[in-house]
């Protein structure tokens, strides 16, 4: 592919769930390939509405779709450009459908029309990339909520996309797990498109941060220094912080 | 939620290719439901406790299980006898008990209880994805698959959210009493998980889409037919058409 080559094109999109209030109110996005971009806003303000138009999993009002260079209107489209696009959802429940981790890691690469030898494979691989080795045979819905997300992670990676869009990847995990997940998203070399309210997350992930206000996205990006007050034990003593 | 108890172990029922189980277990009850006499009826029964020994499960366990249902059997035995048309052979009471009825009530609470052992011995031996696999390798319909598969895995989500429902009522004083607020507050449960359980569905649906779905499920499992399911089957075959000549017998 071509370098800064356009994957995704949004223009004038706008987008109702009612048909009231508008949830995407005539917003354009870009994204080209490299791009790492993190997405801040208030609940409710579209976020996840946007990756859903992205996937074509709902249909926008309004404006006009491109993928990868290809307008993305018909199903057929999307279904060739959802190949290439990972998504992980919010609720790790709603992705894992398989009674066992390998089925469900299998199971984007057999749609893909890999041969079930090939789909394991690629299952086992990504296990072993994520340091998830050994759970090929559990039981999805006895994993607990971290293990969850990560095996989530492993069925989107498995399909080797070539953009990913991560719906709070960091949501509800424990430090230790943030930290793993963070560490595997440096280390992937893709575009991304992050929506997180872990800005700690968003900076050492992602280049740039946008922020989704009122159904429109605006770049924000002089950087403004203020100061923190914090509070600890011990405080009077001088110190210092890593930054 | 579904323990799935009986589906491992290391009999050499447990070893079975589950399509080889998935017939017999469709051949045998059919077998078993249609036939009315007791010459094919008791030698079933003695076939299906057969099977349950090849299985080397916790006879204990069955036993629990088999209870669970002959209790509603005892239902009929309440019923069948004094309802059944026939000729009066005993009175308790008032009540007059026919024949015709007590051997009727024998006669299901036979066939349920060799359709059951079967079933413990076929089915439950062989773990709930496994068999939707071997479904789809015997062509039933992806519709039936799908729904089966997906009850097992989203019953226990389901279940989860129910009990955060209750959760959420008992932590603000809810104790269940026969009264209009009870009923009102069950029905907003029930009418709570009905929505949120297609919610659910609409998103798993929507990520199956993501993940390249479009309608067929591919299976990873590779299973061969080995010489143990070949002699099972015959065998098992012909103690059918064993049952099933016995009942034509007893008819003809």
């Amino acid at each position: 592919m071509e370098s800064n080559s356009l994957i995704i094109d949004l223009k004038d999109i706008s987008f109702s769930y009612s048909g009231d209030k508008l949830v995407l109110d005539h917003l354009s996005f870009h994204l080209h390939s490299g791009d790492r971009i993190g997405l801040v806003g208030p609940n409710g303000s579209g976020k996840t509405t946007l990756f859903h138009i992205i996937m074509g999993l709902l249909r926008p009002s309004s404006g006009r779709i491109e993928l990868f260079g290809r307008s993305a209107h018909e199903e057929e489209d999307l279904r060739a450009a959802r190949k290439r696009i990972g998504l992980l959802f919010q609720d790790a429940d709603d992705q894992l459908f398989s009674p066992t981790v390998l089925e469900d890691i299998a199971f984007g690469p057999l749609n893909l029309g890999k041969s079930p030898e090939e789909a394991r494979d690629i299952a086992l691989k990504t296990l072993a990339r994520l340091d998830l080795t050994g759970f090929e045979n559990r039981i999805t819905y006895k994993l607990s909520g971290g293990e969850k997300r990560l095996v989530s992670l492993a069925t989107v990676l498995a399909m080797d996309p070539e953009v990913l869009l991560l719906d709070e990847p960091t949501n509800r995990l424990d430090e230790k797990t943030e930290e793993k997940i963070t560490d595997i998203l440096k280390g992937v070399n893709l575009s991304c498109i992050f929506i997180s309210h872990n800005l700690d997350f968003l900076l050492k992930t992602t280049d740039r941060i946008y922020a989704m206000v009122d159904g429109k996205i605006s770049l924000d990006e002089e950087p403004v220094p203020h100061p923190h007050i914090h509070v600890h034990k011990f405080g009077r003593l001088p110190h210092e912080h890593e930054s | 939620m579904i323990e799935e108890q009986f589906s491992t172990g290391g009999s050499f029922v447990h070893g079975l290719d589950p399509r080889i189980k998935i017939i017999v277990a469709i051949l045998f009850s059919v077998v078993v439901a249609v036939s009315s006499s007791f010459l094919a009826l008791l030698p079933a029964l003695a076939v299906s406790l057969f099977l349950i020994v090849l299985t080397k499960l916790s006879m204990g366990k069955v036993f629990h299980r088999l209870l669970l249902v002959n209790g509603l059997i005892l239902f009929l035995w309440i019923f069948i006898p004094f309802t059944y048309k026939g000729a009066e052979w005993f009175t308790i009471g008032p009540l007059a008990g026919t024949k015709e009825g007590v051997l009727y009530a024998s006669q299901i609470t036979l066939k349920c209880n060799a359709i059951l052992l079967a079933m413990i011995a076929l089915l439950s031996t062989t773990p709930i994805f496994a068999l939707g696999h071997a479904m789809s390798k015997l062509y039933f319909p992806d519709k039936i698959i799908h729904l089966f598969l997906f009850t097992y895995r989203y019953i226990h989500v389901i279940f989860q959210e129910y009990r955060r429902l209750t959760n959420a009522m008992r932590i603000r004083g809810f104790v269940p009493r026969t009264n209009i607020h009870t009923y009102r507050s069950y029905a907003y449960l029930v009418g709570m998980l009905l929505v949120r359980s297609y919610d659910r569905a609409e998103r798993i649906h929507k990520a199956m889409l993501c993940r390249g779905f479009s309608g067929k499920y591919y299976t990873l499992s590779r299973s061969s037919i080995k010489i143990g399911d070949i002699l099972y089957l015959s065998l098992m075959l012909a103690a059918i058409l064993g049952l099933a000549f016995l009942q034509w017998k007893a008819i003809a």
